[in-house]
């Protein structure tokens, strides 16, 4: 009798130690008062710095409504980890910011609310959105799962010094970016036309993917299958692989840059004259000691005979509200009011994004030139990536191996248009072995 | 008087009772305490493992993750994908798992061979012995990540001390190597895992040391034995039952590597430095395929197990020969 007392006794401690690990969603707080658990992703300079700004804008939001917000901020190596987590265990936040690009991928795992008609009406209807922006949010004739919350966009930012003092203008075609960063390119001195932060998987299959939009390509086909070795893709690629190989316009250390603020570095120091970068670059660029009017920005150019002249993916973040919420309504209301104008605007500015409702005036810079250019790549020259739930895996793989043909060059070694086809069959079976 | 006959019968009565109640009271103490041991081993171990094989046998991807015992029964496609040596999946698992037995080769041998210079170093007794055994077991005391990220400072190849070393100031190469990608990254990540490890080796073998008597040093001293002599004939044998585990759990340790290739790669992992556990890793986590992943852990684990089970026999039949 005893010993079985002492193992009844011994269970509940087990599941309690074992269940301890996983944050619970333990929203309910007294007087029958509603409290939401928000996941948000790292925006600002800090964890802190995104807390500092969210909070006041959150309490705003309690204040308003009476619902409470339990806030915690993510950094971006953990959130996908986060949130595989909270799906698989069920223990999950009720509102969770996604990267836009996940937004199909995740939706197939069918843990998030679908935000139908009803849903939308609620958070104040699709038409405030900018159009390509609320494509993110699913996959095409299905409803929804997230909606856009902070935009951005890619644009080459140039050094106007350095360009006038060659006699160049800023370019407009891809040919011409190239023979301007040849004129600017020094290595005696260590200065570059250009810095790229060829280490980043992240970074490398945005290019990628830009590219070879450009060319007309597409990544996958009607069904969902990776299209990979289609020329236009390897073309595009081996194209931006130029810039380091052919062109020699880019520093080989750049390799090993697996982060974009150390291209974003460089660019500020002087040590390359254009870097492609997303419109948060500016705080970074002033922190390295560039001032806002040394620099310019214009969108990311095509080759002068493209079929596309798209420049930029639609990069951002996604709101997301999950579907085991005890709270669906109020966590609708709090989306509502993170994508409404006024939050917009309020949050704009510190996390250097991009509104994402149709006439909302870009707040992230006080320069009207910077704000219309971003403005109008975001609005008008953006592609969303593949909206397929296999598109997360097109990000690793192709951008891995991306990452590997940069540090080939890097090292002495050439990549021909023939390595690419191969690296990209590889990449391609990979996801096909998954896809099924 | 009166007593002793009255406490005299039940004596008897107890010895022939049936054998349930001939056990000692507190029989059951030692099963009890080992109750909460089981339960957490059960919990703990097994139960995941056995969950782990049982996913290899499952298409477990993002579609079915959040009820994952709806994903559908694949028998053993898993294991054909990742055994399929001629497919994209399967080539690149091989490649890896060659890499990670060259690098546990490399290192556990590395590793071994400097901490037992060292132990045998500072075996005998002089001044400042400690100081120096403190100094060896530093990157063991470090926490992984913060040692690992300072290798991955040190290696990088426009700021790091390794090449400003060797460039600038010694003028042993002419150019500035890249350490972290390319082909030399194979060569870092050996470099960075046996300075991890060499420690551990010192350690146990200097523990075990201890337990090797003098007279014996001092009995082949008489004989004219030379160091490497004694070394060889009393150190080595003295030190065989230390050595029969250190050399399988370092083994273990070193193949199952996740930390060293993860911190000091981060994201980017080069060809070159695709350790076995990292590549798993990558193959479920990146890509939500958590069947593939499940499988080829599972093929892991039978390798491991085969090789320490071949390691034990082996040397068990050899020290009962001996």
């Amino acid at each position: 009798m005893k010993l079985r007392h002492l193992a009844a006794a011994s269970v509940p401690v087990l599941l309690l130690a074992a269940c301890s690990g996983g944050g619970g969603d333990d929203s309910a707080s007294g007087d029958g008062d509603v409290t939401l658990t928000y996941w948000a992703s790292n925006q600002g300079t800090s964890l802190d710095n995104d807390k500092e700004v969210l909070t006041p804008v959150l309490e705003q939001f309690t204040e308003d409504t009476g619902i409470g917000v339990d806030l915690e901020v993510i950094g971006w190596s953990d959130l996908q980890t986060r949130i595989q987590t909270a799906v698989t265990s069920g223990q999950a936040p009720d509102v969770v910011n996604i990267g836009n690009t996940w937004a199909v991928s995740l939706q197939a795992t069918g843990a998030f609310l679908p935000l139908d008609d009803a849903a939308m009406d609620a958070i104040g209807g699709s038409d405030k959105f900018v159009e390509t922006a609320l494509e993110t949010g699913g996959a095409p004739d299905t409803d929804p799962t997230s909606v856009p919350l902070y935009g951005l966009a890619y644009g080459l930012y140039y050094n106007k010094a350095m360009f006038e003092e060659a006699g160049l203008q800023p370019p407009t075609t891809w040919e011409e970016m190239v023979s301007a960063a040849q004129s600017l390119t020094d290595p005696a001195t260590g200065v570059y036309g250009m810095a790229l932060a060829a280490g980043s998987y992240t970074e490398n299959n945005h290019f990628a993917f830009i590219n070879a939009t450009q060319n007309g390509a597409e990544l996958f086909d009607a069904d969902g299958n990776p299209t990979f070795t289609e020329d236009g893709v390897v073309d595009g690629i081996v194209r931006y692989l130029d810039l380091m190989q052919a062109d020699d316009v880019v520093n080989p250390a750049n390799a090993q840059y697996d982060n974009a603020s150390l291209a974003v570095a460089d660019f500020a120091t002087g040590k390359a004259a254009m870097i492609l970068n997303q419109n948060n670059a500016n705080a970074t660029i002033e922190a390295n000691g560039m001032a806002s009017d040394a620099y310019g920005v214009v969108p990311f150019p095509a080759p002068a005979d493209a079929e596309s002249d798209v420049a930029s993916h639609v990069a951002g973040i996604n709101i997301s509200v999950f579907g085991n919420t005890e709270h669906p309504d109020e966590a609708l209301q709090l989306v509502e009011y993170m994508t409404s104008e006024d939050v917009q605007t309020t949050l704009g500015k510190p996390f250097s994004s991009l509104p994402v409702l149709k006439d909302a005036k870009a707040a992230f810079t006080d320069d009207p030139e910077l704000a219309e250019t971003f403005t109008q790549i975001y609005n008008e020259r953006s592609a969303p990536l593949p909206l397929v739930p296999a598109e997360d895996q097109f990000e690793t793989t192709v951008g891995q191996a991306m990452n590997r043909m940069f540090a080939t060059i890097a090292t002495g070694g050439t990549v021909t248009e023939d390595d690419v086809r191969e690296a990209m069959q590889t990449a391609q079976d990979q996801v096909q072995a998954s896809v099924g | 008087m009166a007593t002793t006959t009255s406490t005299a019968p039940p004596v008897p009565a107890a010895r022939t009772a049936p054998g349930r109640r001939r056990r000692r009271s507190g029989w059951w103490l030692p099963y009890a305490l080992l109750v909460p041991a089981v339960l957490l081993e059960v919990v703990i171990h097994l139960v995941p493992m056995l969950t782990g094989i049982w996913i290899s046998f499952t298409q477990l991807t993002r579609f079915f993750i959040r009820d994952w015992t709806s994903a559908p029964f694949v028998g053993l496609r898993n294991y054909q994908v990742a055994l399929d040596f001629d497919g994209a999946v399967g080539r690149a698992l091989l490649s890896s798992f060659a890499i990670t037995c060259a690098y546990t080769v490399l290192v556990v041998g590395t590793a071994w061979v400097l901490g037992m210079a060292a132990a045998v170093a500072l075996q005998r007794p002089f001044r400042g012995r400690s100081l120096f055994r403190t100094l060896f077991l530093v990157p063991y005391a470090l926490p992984v990540y913060a040692g690992i990220v300072t290798w991955n400072f040190m290696l990088q190849r426009d700021t790091g001390v390794i090449n400003q070393l060797l460039v600038e100031d010694l003028g042993v190469l002419d150019e500035r190597p890249f350490w972290l990608i390319g082909g030399h990254a194979f060569a870092s990540i050996v470099i960075v895992a046996t300075w991890r490890l060499w420690p551990f080796a010192f350690l146990m073998l200097t523990a075990g040391l201890q337990s090797v008597p003098d007279d014996l040093y001092e009995a082949a001293a008489m004989d004219g034995a030379h160091a490497f002599r004694s070394w060889w004939s009393i150190t080595l044998p003295m030190l065989r039952p230390v050595n029969l585990v250190l050399v399988l759990v370092m083994f273990l340790w070193v193949f199952n590597d996740f930390n060293t290739p993860y911190v000091l790669f981060g994201t980017s992992q080069p060809p070159a430095g695709d350790l076995i556990s990292f590549h798993i890793y990558n193959a479920s986590f990146l890509t939500w395929n958590f069947g593939a992943g499940a499988a080829m852990s599972v093929l892991l684990l039978l390798f491991l197990l085969l090789v320490t089970g071949i390691y034990l026999i082996a040397l068990n039949r050899r020290s009962r020969r001996a």
